[in-house]
Parts: structure tokens; C-alpha cells; sequence
């Protein structure tokens, strides 16, 4: 049963996702919806990490050792200059599709485990997940013409 | 004929729901001493200082406009007029006109001719559309005052000339939340309801609209009923005491930011207490289980407590929109501006839904506009949509564009969303958008945070054209100023809140070398040489008919349909209402009259948002949910505005209109009567907050925000305790200055934040956190 290594990877990936949109929130201060909503998505991170907290520690009893380089660090602190924005956002793109795709399996693993708390607790965060990619995905499209081909 | 300055909204005809139409009451102003008689010709026109859309004759005597008069057969406004109309006009014969353009020299604003000025634009234009991503160096800021071909030119050259997705109108600030909230619901913009509604209605309710001042002929109607037989019912949502609050049965007064807590909570006691039409929803709605879901949890003690207003009163509101059987409702500012505006104004689509009341007599929704042809803006999409109402995420839409227009389907910005105006600032600010062209409109006052707006107009890299009657706040940072012809001066076509089509014909000429804004957009597109894929002219119209026979082409088989219009048909006519198609050539009162939405896949104008995030979904997520001619029933969380009160800034602002000015007072404040209404600024302060100051009426009072600072003459008046209200009229022209100075710092702006609704992208002008402190003697 490696159910708690992905529980685990899960939790550290949402609180590291959780301290990104907090750092770039604050860096980003002058793009008002980018701060806003990271701030927002923070929370969302933050309440994800809380909910799975619990059901790491009950799988964690059973666990065998963790296999190694699972814990993947994408993010080391927003940037500044003419690409930052895009960079940041980016790199938070590239962490919430860990998320989300780590949603998506520790779901169906709760399947195979029948266990209904942890799909109770999967059906309530994985679609924050799927929202903040979409939004992600959404403004680094809209950033990326202005930043790499219009602005000098 | 009674002051309309003091009685603003004029004599009662009364009537009730059997009476037949409005009754007539034809107002008119003419100058000091003149008669009927003494006019030489009267030249149709429609008002233009707000929404509603009045029809009115112009008075030319001498070659000079002498005067108005309602249009008695005019479907909106059956002969009335409001003040800013009876008044507003005098303004165009002001001696402070622009008469000639003006270019920069040696840092001073000095006079030139057309050749110069335009010169001098082009040569701009074309240096930055020669280095790499030219196209995004140069963005529009409009308006939602112009006219019709105007905008649809303005759209041409900058979509399919320029190619730039920078193009907004500052109708971003006014009815952006309108046009979002009607996609969300319904598929594509249109206003789904009629002015006419407010004859047949059982009852009114006016979410976050003070009508009273921001479409008093409306306003007028409204009151009629009241007076008449079997009076609606009226429900008010504002956080003043404003005279529709008044007037109203149930007067909620939330606390600002709160309204999608209140309507979560109303939508809940309509789904509890069993007032849907359950063979509606389930025939014509998406999305029932997640709406009954999310407002399952705003039983009406948490939105009392929320919103800070009694319980029972928002069961009485509840009841008033839940047992009429003809139920109207109005959406203004008071939610477009303020938090999670999207979302809120969806649940008053909802309201609808749930109980089937849109598209018959009396049962309709008025998702309202704050100027005159902001609806154009938006159908022309001089606000960055594509023309026509169509989706810019679906490569048919495109396509259709650039076979009418003839050029590359790549030209024409389709990769994201259109740029909204508060991003075109912050490109400006970033330094990547370098031209910067400003037409009919004033964000020097108008948007918020003027610390900042100012220091982006003023940048050195920024070149920044303005066009304008007058040299406004923006003009005075300007290096190229246009002067535009006014309304009366230039012919075209403007569409109001409830989809009615006017001509405004050409009265007088404008003055000195003033041109009409059509005229100046024609003659940019002809010195830039924009060429479609043969080689021919891009705009190959030369004057407002061809312009608009032209849009009609654009718009044919999309939902705001023109085709049987016409120069001719509009003329002598009441108001048209589009859709008007040749099954339809009378227009369209209401639309969705049989329960049917244009949320199609191939013809819809969005795939849709995550109201709460602003994510937009794309063709394949929504195709998958089949919609199939359904409405969409929206459902999103309360959540607490991105400013609230704390113990620095105690209590909060919101900001809006007086009845005697329009915008930013450019024209209103140059026609006596309306100027001497209401001259200067004031902060309305609740008597209670008063006494806790130490403040008696007229005591001068500073306000500080993180922003910046204002100082205003109090009046009290019972405004909810713990919130103020500034009028957002008033800036500096008349002080000679661009900003403020030692100080006299007075606009409303000053103080508000930069910060947006995620789906519309409209500023939220209504949530900012102020100190309030009388200023020492």
C-alpha cells in the first residue's frame, strides 16, 4: 500500500503551493487580479493541506519507506523584470498541475481503498485544483503576446 | 411648466396596468425669450447625458441650437425629458468649445492644423507597427458616448488595420458587468427585457439602481405606476436613502460589498418557500442542484447578519419578488461596481429563471447601461468583443469576420480574451502599449486610484491622444488633442438600455475646425492606408449611412440583428427595437419570449466562466455540458470585498452620480442651470457618524483612503451609518489643472482602489476603506 507516499507528495505539493501564490501575491502586488486571487488560491491550498492532513497520518501507519524523489521543488522565489510575471505564473501553472494530476490519482486510489472520507475529502479540493490551472493557463495566455513578442 | 431643476422628475400622469400606454407630457426648453415661433426647423435627435434614450427634437435657429423638445410618439419617453436635457444642450455653444487641435511643443499645448495633428499620429502609429509585435503598442480607450458607426469604425481599424486586442471603452466602468452578467446567464449579450414592462409589472425591484438619478424619464414612468391603479410593488437594494428608496415598500440597506450574500439568501427563500416555476427550470435552465446547493447555506439570518440589515426585511423583500406575478427588475452601479458584481448581477437573472418571469408583459430584466450608447460599444465591440456579439474563442466567428472585412483571419486579436481597460493602463504603465488614443471620455477623473492614472498619462514614453469637445483633465496630459463635433453637430445612430435604435441627425455645424468623430477615425484609417487582402481600401464607407449599412452587413444573424434598419425606417420613427430582421421588421420588444436562449455552442458569445475565479472555459467543456437552448442558473460563494473597514480606515465609500451631471461634468457643468444645481463636490455623512465627529452640515471634512486624500463639505443625511458617499462628477478642468493642487483635491477617485470584478473586469468603485475627519478651522 503506497497510497500515504502520494498523500504525502499531495500535502507537501499544496502547502508549497500554497507558500508560492502567497510569495507571488505579494511580489505582483501592482497586477490587482493576480494578487487577489493568489491570495485566494493560497487559501484554497491551505484548506486542501488541513483536509489531508488527517488521512496522512492514518495512512502514514501502514506506510512502507518513502521511495525516493518524490518531492519535487519547482518554485525558488518570483523574479523581477520584464518576464517575472509570466515566469511566476508559470511556475505556479506547473504546480498546480501537480496537484491536481496528484488529486486525480489519490481519487482513485480512495476507489480501490473504498474508502469514502478520503473521496469525500478528494471530491471537495479537486475541482479548486482544476479551476486555478484553468485560471493560470487563462492569464498566461492572455500575458504571454504582451511579454515576449510586444514588450522590449 | 414647473422647474425642473427643483422638480426634477416633473407633473404625475398616473396610469395603471388596464390604462393603455404611457400618457403623453411633451417638455421643452427653449432659450430665454424664445417661442415656438421664433424656431426655424426642428431636426431629430435622442438625448445623450444617460441611458434611457429619449427621443427629443433639437431647436436650430440661426444656425445655432435654441432649444429641445420630447418626442411625443417616442417609445421611451412619450414627450419627456429629464434635466440634463432640457439643459444639457447649451453646453455645445460654450465659448471654451475646441476649435482647433492642439500638439505638444516644448511641454506646452499649443494650436496646430488637422495636417500636423494627424500627422504627427500617423507618424507615431506607423513607427511602432514597423518594430516586432507593433500591434500591441497601440491601444483605445472609447467611450460609451459616441455613436454607433463611430465605435464600429473605431472596431474595424483597430482590429483588422492595427490588429490590437487593446481596445476598451469606458464602458469597462459603467455596464461591463451588464454585458457579462447576460452572457453568463443567457449565452450572448441583449437585454432580455423592455421599457414597456413597467406598464404591465405587478412589482419593481431596483438592485443596487438609483433611477431616480441616473434615468429620471424612467424613474417618471415608474412613479406613474406608483400614482396610478393597482401600483406595483417596489423593492429597493442601495445602501442610501436615495428617493427610489424612499418610494419603495421594502428598502434593504446593505452593507457595501454584500449583495451576493443577500441574493444567495433570496434565492434560497424562493427555492425553500416554494416560489419557482419548477416546469420552467426544468425546461429552459441548467444548473438547478448546484444553485439550491450553494445557497443552502445563506439562510436568511447569516445574509441579515452579512449584509447588516433585519432579517425580517429581507423576508419581506423576499416575498414582494417571490409572489409577484409580473415581476420587473432593474440592475445599476450599486452592483456593477461593486464586489463580486458578476456574480451578484447573475443572481437577479436567476430570480428570473427560477420563476420564469422573463420575456412577457411585466416579467423582464433590465440589466441597465449608464451612457448613452454603451450598448453600441458593446455590439460594435469598440470594448475589445468581437463585432456582433460573437465569441471570440470560436475560429467560425473569426473567420466570419475576416471574410466580411477581407483580410487575414491572424490579423484580427482572437488568442485571449480583449484587453480591458484597466490592463490597457497597466500595459501603459509597464511601458509596452507606447500610443495611447482617448476618445469621448475622461479617465484622468474617471478611473480609479487618479494618483496613479496621472502618472501614467504623464509618462514620457506614453504618446497620448485625446479627442474631445472640451480640454478635459486627460486633455491637459495630452501630446495630441482632436477637437470632436457634438451631438447636434453630426449624424448617427444610438442604441439605449432596452435594445431601441434613435437617429440622431446633424443640426448645426460644429464649431471652428471640430470634426465629428467619424470623420477624424475615416481620415486616420485613409493617412494609415489599412488595406485588405486585394489591395482595396479596409473601410470602404465614407460618412455615418454607408458606416451603418456597413454594421448592418456585420450584424446579420447574430442576436443584435440590424438588417431591416435603416436611415430612413429610423427617421420619423418612435425607437426601433433590434432584433429587426425581416421576420421581425417591427423590432423586438422582449426577447426570450419563448423560453429559448442563444446558448448554443456555434452561436453563442461565451463558453462560459468560473464566476467566482474569472477562468473562461473553453469550446470542449462546453459543448460537453450541452446546453441546448437552456439558461445557465449561476451559483457562487459569498466572499468579503478585497478592501474592508479596519481600525486605520474605519469605514467605507462608496461613490456615484447626481442627477445634474453626467461623467465627468465636461459637458453638464458648462450649462448654467445644472452647474449652479450642483457646483461642487460634498461627502453625504449618516447622522449618527455626524454626531460622533462633532459635524454639522456644511462642516468641511477630509477623507483619507490608502490611496490618496479629499476634502468635501459634509451633508447629512441617512446614508447607513458606518459608509459615506462621494459624487464622482468632479475633477480639476475648472481649476485650470489636470490634478489636484495644494489643497483642493475634490474627485472621488483619488481615493478608490484598483481593483476589478474577475469576469467583467469592471473596477469596484464601492468598497473602498476611508477615514473620515473634520478639517481643522
Amino acid at each position: 500500500m503506497h497510497l500515504a507516499h502520494y498523500l504525502g507528495l499531495l500535502y507537501h505539493a499544496e502547502c508549497a503551493l500554497e507558500r508560492a501564490y502567497l510569495e507571488v501575491a505579494h511580489a505582483h502586488c501592482a497586477e490587482p487580479d493576480v494578487h487577489y486571487l493568489c491570495y485566494t488560491f493560497a487559501g484554497q491550498c491551505s484548506a486542501h493541506a488541513r483536509r489531508l492532513g488527517p488521512l496522512a497520518a492514518r495512512y502514514g501507519e501502514q506506510a512502507p519507506v518513502e521511495c525516493e524523489r518524490l518531492h519535487s521543488n519547482l518554485f525558488s522565489g518570483s523574479r523581477t523584470g520584464g518576464l517575472a510575471l509570466l515566469r511566476d505564473l508559470h511556475d505556479l501553472y506547473l504546480m498546480a498541475a501537480e496537484c491536481d494530476i496528484s488529486w486525480t490519482l489519490v481519487g482513485q486510489a480512495a476507489q480501490g481503498a473504498r474508502d469514502q472520507e478520503l473521496l469525500t475529502v478528494v471530491r471537495e479540493s479537486e475541482g479548486e485544483s482544476a479551476i486555478q490551472l484553468l485560471w493560470l493557463r487563462n492569464r498566461l495566455r492572455q500575458a504571454a503576446p504582451q511579454t515576449l513578442v510586444v514588450a522590449s | 411648466m414647473a422647474d425642473r431643476i427643483d422638480e426634477p422628475w416633473g407633473r404625475r400622469t398616473p396610469f395603471g396596468p388596464r390604462d393603455g400606454p404611457w400618457p403623453i407630457r411633451v417638455d421643452e426648453q427653449l432659450a430665454e425669450g424664445l417661442t415656438e415661433e421664433d424656431v426655424d426647423r426642428w431636426v431629430q435627435a435622442v438625448s445623450v447625458l444617460h441611458s434611457n434614450g429619449d427621443g427629443l427634437d433639437i431647436a436650430v435657429r440661426d444656425g445655432r441650437i435654441v432649444g429641445v423638445r420630447g418626442r411625443a410618439d417616442d417609445r421611451i419617453n412619450h414627450g419627456r425629458l429629464g434635466p440634463k436635457d432640457l439643459y444639457g444642450w447649451q453646453a455645445n455653444a460654450s465659448p471654451d468649445r475646441l476649435t482647433t487641435p492642439l500638439i505638444r511643443e516644448g511641454g506646452e499645448l499649443v494650436e496646430t492644423d488637422w495636417e500636423t495633428a494627424m500627422g504627427r499620429i500617423v507618424e507615431r502609429s506607423r513607427q511602432l507597427l514597423a518594430s516586432p509585435g507593433g500591434w500591441g503598442k497601440i491601444g483605445f480607450h472609447t467611450s460609451g458616448q459616441l455613436f454607433l458607426e463611430e465605435y464600429y469604425t473605431l472596431a474595424v481599424l483597430g482590429k483588422a488595420g492595427i490588429g490590437t486586442p487593446h481596445m476598451d471603452g469606458n464602458t469597462r466602468l459603467c455596464t461591463a458587468t451588464a454585458a457579462a452578467a447576460l452572457k453568463a446567464s443567457f449565452g450572448t449579450d441583449g437585454q432580455p427585457g423592455s421599457y414597456t414592462d413597467v406598464d404591465h409589472c405587478d412589482a419593481i425591484a431596483l438592485w443596487g439602481h438609483n433611477v431616480a438619478e441616473s434615468q429620471d424619464v424612467l424613474w417618471s414612468r415608474m412613479l406613474d405606476r406608483r400614482r396610478g391603479t393597482d401600483p406595483p410593488a417596489m423593492l429597493a437594494v442601495d445602501p442610501r436613502l436615495t428617493a427610489v428608496a424612499e418610494e419603495a415598500d421594502v428598502h434593504l440597506a446593505v452593507r457595501p460589498g454584500t449583495n451576493l450574500a443577500l441574493m444567495n439568501a433570496l434565492i434560497r427563500e424562493l427555492i425553500v418557500r416554494g416560489w419557482c416555476d419548477e416546469a420552467y427550470v426544468a425546461r429552459h435552465t441548467a444548473g438547478f442542484e448546484e444553485l439550491e446547493r450553494v445557497t443552502a447555506g445563506y439562510p436568511v439570518s447569516r445574509a441579515a447578519e452579512i449584509c447588516d440589515v433585519p432579517a425580517a426585511r429581507i423576508e419581506q423583500a423576499a416575498e414582494l419578488v417571490g409572489t409577484a406575478e409580473r415581476l420587473l427588475s432593474t440592475v445599476l452601479q450599486g452592483f456593477y461596481q461593486s464586489n463580486q458584481a458578476t456574480a451578484a448581477a447573475c443572481q437577479v437573472n436567476n430570480v428570473h429563471l427560477l420563476r420564469g418571469m422573463i420575456g412577457r408583459p411585466g416579467a423582464g430584466v433590465l440589466q441597465m447601461n449608464g451612457q448613452p450608447s454603451a450598448q453600441n460599444t458593446r455590439e460594435t465591440g469598440a470594448d475589445g468583443d468581437l463585432p456582433g456579439f460573437r465569441n471570440w474563442a470560436n475560429p467560425d466567428h473569426v473567420r466570419e469576420l475576416a471574410e466580411l472585412w477581407n483580410v487575414d483571419p491572424l490579423t484580427i486579436p482572437h488568442w485571449s480574451p480583449p484587453t480591458h481597460a484597466m490592463q490597457v493602463f497597466r500595459y501603459a504603465e509597464l511601458g509596452s502599449v507606447e500610443l495611447l488614443w482617448i476618445t469621448a471620455t475622461n479617465p484622468a477623473v474617471s478611473l480609479p486610484d487618479l494618483p496613479r492614472i496621472r502618472r501614467i498619462l504623464s509618462r514620457p514614453d506614453l504618446f497620448v491622444v485625446v479627442q474631445d469637445l472640451f480640454l478635459t483633465e486627460t486633455g491637459m496630459l495630452a501630446d495630441v488633442v482632436l477637437p470632436a463635433a457634438a451631438w447636434g453637430e453630426k449624424q448617427g445612430t444610438l442604441t439605449n438600455s432596452d435594445r431601441t435604435v434613435h437617429l440622431s441627425d446633424k443640426a448645426v455645424e460644429p464649431p471652428g475646425l471640430a470634426r465629428s468623430d467619424l470623420d477624424i477615425f475615416l481620415d486616420y484609417a485613409r493617412r494609415m492606408d489599412f488595406r485588405d487582402r486585394d489591395g482595396d481600401p479596409l473601410i470602404g464607407w465614407t460618412d455615418p449611412e454607408s458606416a451603418f449599412r456597413a454594421w448592418q452587413a456585420c450584424s446579420a444573424g447574430r442576436p443584435c440583428d440590424y438588417t431591416h434598419l435603416g436611415y430612413d425606417r429610423l427617421r420619423g420613427s418612435a425607437g426601433i427595437q433590434w432584433p429587426c430582421t425581416a421576420q421581425a421588421p417591427g423590432g423586438t420588444e422582449r426577447l426570450y419570449r419563448d423560453g429559448r436562449f442563444p446558448t448554443d455552442p456555434d452561436h453563442c458569445q461565451t463558453y462560459g466562466y468560473h464566476l467566482a475565479s474569472g477562468a473562461e472555459y473553453d469550446g470542449a467543456h462546453y459543448r460537453a455540458r450541452h446546453p441546448d437552448g437552456c439558461a445557465f442558473l449561476h451559483a457562487v460563494h459569498y466572499q468579503p470585498a478585497p478592501e474592508t473597514p479596519d481600525s486605520d480606515y474605519p469605514m467605507q465609500l462608496i461613490t456615484g452620480r447626481t442627477l445634474y451631471h453626467f461623467h465627468t461634468r465636461t459637458k453638464t457643468a458648462r450649462a448654467p442651470r445644472l452647474q449652479h444645481a450642483a457646483p461642487d463636490v460634498w461627502v453625504e455623512v449618516n447622522p449618527e457618524d455626524a454626531a460622533d465627529l462633532h459635524l454639522k452640515e456644511g462642516d468641511l471634512l477630509r477623507v483619507e483612503s490608502r490611496r490618496g486624500v479629499i476634502h468635501a463639505p459634509a451633508r447629512i443625511r441617512p446614508i447607513r451609518q458606518g459608509t459615506i458617499f462621494l459624487p464622482f462628477h468632479y475633477g480639476y478642468w475648472d481649476f485650470g489643472a489636470a490634478g489636484p493642487e495644494a489643497d483642493n483635491a475634490r474627485a472621488a477617485n483619488e481615493l478608490t482602489m484598483t481593483v476589478w470584478d474577475p469576469v467583467s473586469k469592471q473596477p469596484l468603485y464601492k468598497i473602498a476603506a476611508v477615514r473620515v475627519e473634520p478639517e481643522e478651522p
